[in-house]
């Protein structure tokens, strides 16, 4: 049943991977590539925590600790500077 | 049993959530609205993909494993920051102050007010004469 259960989160997260992949390609304008990068951050955490649940090992919650603190920093980082035309000031 | 229907029923809750917050960022109608699908919908979804992977290690490996409680943590501190900055940059190159509702203060909003007097009263000594501030 957990297995069956894996398999439907994996696709879910696959499938809206692929539609933050869409927003991010087609955006109306920059905010908004910046939220979608954001969200496929989010979605790429949530595969690789499953992936650690499927292969039962605890290796792979440093990679997607790691992938949230980037991820958050990017995406501040790039927010700045489309609001203020400097990162640092 | 019971561990393996709590782990499953979480597992596609969040998966649920999660492709509802990635449809919402294409469905929704203007960014202001897109901003609630993926910081609510998909935190949620990471949420819940987190508490099935802590209830997988405990119940099926026999180890309590804080690192999700961490990873949790981490997201739910991180979402609205983001989501704040980004409805900054929004506001500062697509709206201008009258799409915007009244502040009811001399000051305009923040990120559109490009004034340089202190604010009356001022909340810090004004700087004196010849010294740079």
């Amino acid at each position: 049943m957990i297995a069956l259960a894996l398999v439907f989160a994996f696709s879910c997260f696959g499938i809206g991977l692929l539609l933050t992949l869409w927003r991010v390609v087609f955006s109306p304008s920059i905010p908004d590539r910046i939220l979608a990068l954001d969200t496929m951050v989010v979605n790429v955490i949530a595969l690789i925590v499953l992936y650690g649940m499927e292969r039962g090992s605890g290796l792979y919650f440093e990679a997607a600790l790691l992938f949230a603190m980037t991820g958050f920093v990017s995406s501040v980082a790039y927010a700045k500077f489309i609001l203020r035309g400097d990162i640092i000031e | 049993m019971i561990a393996d229907i709590l782990i499953s029923a979480c597992l596609v809750i969040a998966g649920v959530f999660g492709l509802v917050g990635s449809y919402g960022l294409l469905k929704l109608p203007d960014l202001m609205t897109r901003l609630h699908a993926p910081t609510k919908a998909s935190t949620l979804g990471v949420g819940g993909v987190l508490l099935a992977s802590m209830g997988h290690a405990a119940f099926k490996r026999g180890d309590i494993s804080w690192h999700e409680l961490l990873i949790t943590l981490f997201l739910f501190l991180t979402a609205p920051i983001t989501a704040n900055f980004i409805a900054k940059a929004h506001i500062a190159r697509n709206l201008t102050t009258k799409d915007l509702p009244p502040t009811g203060g001399p000051r305009d909003w923040a990120t559109l007010d490009m004034s340089e007097e202190p604010v009356t009263p001022s909340l810090t000594e004004p700087p004196q004469a010849g010294r740079p501030s």
